[in-house]
């Protein structure tokens, strides 16, 4: 039996058991005379309670089971005799099993491994066993919770309620899968990145000056990571912020101060949607128009080192790329200035421009600043752009004009391509993420404490 | 004290009215401001004293779709003409709001902000002088020279508010619009802004919103009663009180309007 089909059978089941929950509720309120209290709940009610208590806890079941049950078949046919014959090497061993498995289950119709067919007849009676184990179960459960349920059901019994409160626990797990999955996300980074910092030295990672990490070599001289610190720095927090702040800066206020009603309804909009163009038709527009045109000017001015990949390229158009976002965090506070100050400068004879400069920024500086921030981790954490007009070559250089390359660029590159898992090469991708990951969640908790300070202090 | 003036006003409107939109919130409203008379603007709630107020300053310009009509004038000038520089005007005709409005920024910038932004004080010495005399004057200097550097927005209500009227007086406007400076504040509080009131007429023209009776007849010398967007009654503050010409000035401010 499929997973669909046994999840619709207790959808199903579900149905029933609503509908007998509902009618048994209002058998009660007939049989009991109208004089009595009025019941607690509606007879809806009494059939939701019934058919959450048939389903959840069935598919509560199953899912752990279904995360359950391929170890428990691997352990079965690992036990059948068939499998005495298999070679001892682990890796060897789980590819002929995996190869087993997927013809059991006909997702292949031809091992690669001999060996692999003699296991299959044990992998398809141990999951069929174990499958049927399962759905056994999961009617039991559902059966034995619509009948406790049931038998719960009273005329005053309080079913609304307990509705509710299973209700609120559903959106509840809604709200922490995102959490958990981060969480998830951190573990497998740290594992890995743990295991690259076994064959690198942290300190030579954080510290060292050169990056040309090769297949199948471990010197930790070639895994220093300050060259794409430096580029992702130099791209993201300083070329790309020169753009983004100012003109966004700009934009927020004259869309809150001087912008017409008019102007400002399409304006606002406008620019929000710029923020929603993908990064990667901003690469295409750096490489191919912004890199080349940079280089000829700088050949023009005869700078030595320009390249048409370019940490001025990336940078620039990055900075584009970002003012939506610092310009709406920017209107945001400058709109969360109570207009009490703004009046209170016309009134002494400010102009708006001096209004704007003496009184509103400083005044919203605090959620321009975590605006800011927010924008620099966005912004470091930016790929395409970068992978499509930063280059790829770790110069540690201070001219904008030349290639750098940034942390997300070498994630890609490591991860992509020919790779094996157990190599430093591969593996530094890992600690590269990590690295990013740690940086962009500090400015974020950063950038959110101050912007949420700030507002507090106009409550 | 006399109840009628005996010099020029300071400000004359004539046949003011005021539009927000399509609305009409002022209607035919004139009235005669003078320099040595506190003069009292009361009336039920919605009535346009605000708006009426914020004509004076050309507030109303901040305010999306608000347009006047009429002559308002200051020492005879007028001051919707086109060749009127608003920013100037402002400086001349200060304004303190219902609740007060400090900026972020510490006691001594609040009330240099104006003196400098106009460039009254040549040299840090004078803006220092010209903060102390405003501060002084707004009855603040006393607990605040210790803390110039304080923020403004530490300062209890009270003492905001007397910081906004020193903020107003620093740039030595000759007029002074407060729209009721004290509906924030408590009863100690608002005696001392009344007693301040007091001290600083003669020196400006004080126009002051109070839907407070007995702080109109305190503070006042004259008293104009709106209702509807129109002047129902203007005259001495003695004589509403005493001897209103008017019916509907009588119930109100025996507490028997609505
Ligand atoms: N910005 C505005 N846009 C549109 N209508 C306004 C605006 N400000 C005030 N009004 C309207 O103009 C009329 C007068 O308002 P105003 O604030 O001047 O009254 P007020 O006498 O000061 O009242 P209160 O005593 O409650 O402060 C009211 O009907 C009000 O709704
Ligand atoms: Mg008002």
């Amino acid at each position: 039996m499929s997973g669909l089909a046994i999840v619709l059978m207790l959808f199903g089941l579900g149905l029933i058991a609503w509908l007998s929950g509902r009618a048994r509720a209002a058998q009660l309120e007939r049989v009991t005379p109208a004089a009595a209290v009025r019941p607690h709940s509606r007879p809806q009610y009494h059939g939701w309670y019934v058919a959450l208590w048939t389903i959840l806890p069935a598919l509560a079941f199953l899912s752990v089971w279904s995360a359950l049950s391929p170890g428990l078949a691997v352990q079965a046919v690992l036990a059948d005799p068939a499998a005495a014959s298999l070679p001892d090497n682990e890796f060897v061993r789980s590819a002929i099993i995996g190869e087993a498995r997927q013809l059991a289950t006909g997702q292949i119709a031809q091992g690669f491994n001999p060996q692999s067919a003699a296991l299959v007849e044990p992998f398809r009676t141990a999951i069929s066993r174990y499958s049927t184990i399962g759905v056994v179960i999961a009617l039991i459960l559902a059966f034995a919770g619509a009948a406790w349920s049931f038998t719960r059901l009273k005329r005053d019994f309080r079913a609304r309620t307990r509705v509710e409160r299973v209700v609120m626990l559903l959106l509840l797990a809604a709200s922490l899968v995102a959490i958990l999955t981060t969480f998830g996300i951190v573990f497998s980074l740290l594992f890995e990145s743990i295991r690259f910092f076994d064959r690198v030295p942290v300190t030579d990672f954080l510290f060292g000056t050169h990056w040309s990490p090769v297949s199948g070599n471990e010197d930790p001289d070639l895994f220093g990571a300050i060259p794409l610190f430096w580029g992702t720095i130099l791209i993201g927090a300083v070329i790309a912020m020169i753009v983004a702040i100012p003109l966004g800066l700009m934009t927020a206020i004259y869309l809150t101060q001087y912008a017409p009603a008019r102007v400002r309804s399409w304006l606002k909009p406008t620019i929000e949607v710029l923020a929603g163009v993908p990064t990667v038709v901003y690469g295409f527009f750096a490489a191919l128009t912004v890199g080349p045109a940079l280089r000829s000017l700088a050949d023009a001015l005869g700078i030595a080192g320009a390249s048409s990949d370019s940490a001025l390229a990336a940078g620039l158009v990055m900075g584009i790329m970002i003012i939506p976002l610092v310009s709406s965090m920017a209107d945001d506070s400058i709109a969360a200035v109570p207009s009490a100050m703004r009046d209170g400068s016309l009134a002494l004879g400010a102009t708006p421009s001096e209004t704007i400069r003496k009184v509103l920024i400083p005044a919203a500086l605090p959620g321009v600043m975590g605006g800011v921030l927010l924008a620099v981790s966005r912004a470091v954490g930016e790929t395409m752009i970068v992978v499509m007009a930063a280059g790829q070559s770790a110069n540690l250089t201070g001219n904008p004009f030349s290639s750098v390359t940034t942390v997300t660029v070498q994630i890609v590159k490591l991860m992509t391509g020919d790779q094996e898992f157990e190599s430093a090469k591969t593996l530094a991708a890992f600690a590269l993420g990590l690295v990013l990951f740690i940086v962009t969640l500090m400015l974020n908790i950063v950038a959110l404490r101050i912007v949420k300070r700030f507002r507090e202090s106009y409550e | 004290m006399t109840t009628e003036p005996n010099t020029a006003p300071k400000m004359t409107a004539r046949g003011v009215n005021v539009f927000y939109g399509d609305k009409q919130a002022i209607d035919d409203v004139s009235i005669d401001v003078y320099r040595d008379h506190v003069t009292a603007f009361i009336g039920p709630s919605g009535c346009g004293k605000s708006t009426f107020l914020r004509t004076l300053n050309r507030m109303n310009d901040t305010v999306a779709g608000a347009r006047v009509t009429g002559d308002i004038r200051l020492d005879g000038e007028d001051i919707y003409a086109p060749e009127m520089d608003v920013v100037q005007l402002r400086a001349r005709v200060g304004m303190v709001f219902q609740k007060p409005n400090p900026f972020p920024k510490s006691i001594f910038d609040n009330v240099a902000y104006g003196p400098k932004i106009h460039g009254l004080a040549t040299s840090k010495s004078e803006l220092e002088g010209i903060v102390e005399s405003a501060l002084t004057r707004a009855g603040l200097w006393g607990e605040v020279k210790d803390r110039l550097q304080d923020s403004g927005t530490a300062l209890s209500g009270g003492q905001q508010q007397r910081l906004c009227i020193a903020r107003a007086i620093a740039v030595d406007p000759e007029t002074v619009l407060m729209d009721e400076p004290c509906s924030a504040l408590d009863p100690i509080a608002t005696a001392k802004i009344e007693e301040l009131i007091h001290e600083l007429r003669g020196r400006y023209a004080i126009v002051i919103v109070t839907h407070n009776m007995q702080q109109a007849a305190r503070v006042s010398q004259r008293t104009a009663f709106f209702h509807l967007g129109k002047i129902v009654e203007y005259g001495a503050t003695t004589d509403i009180f005493t001897n209103p010409r008017e019916e509907r000035t009588k119930d109100y401010i025996t507490g028997r309007y609505g």
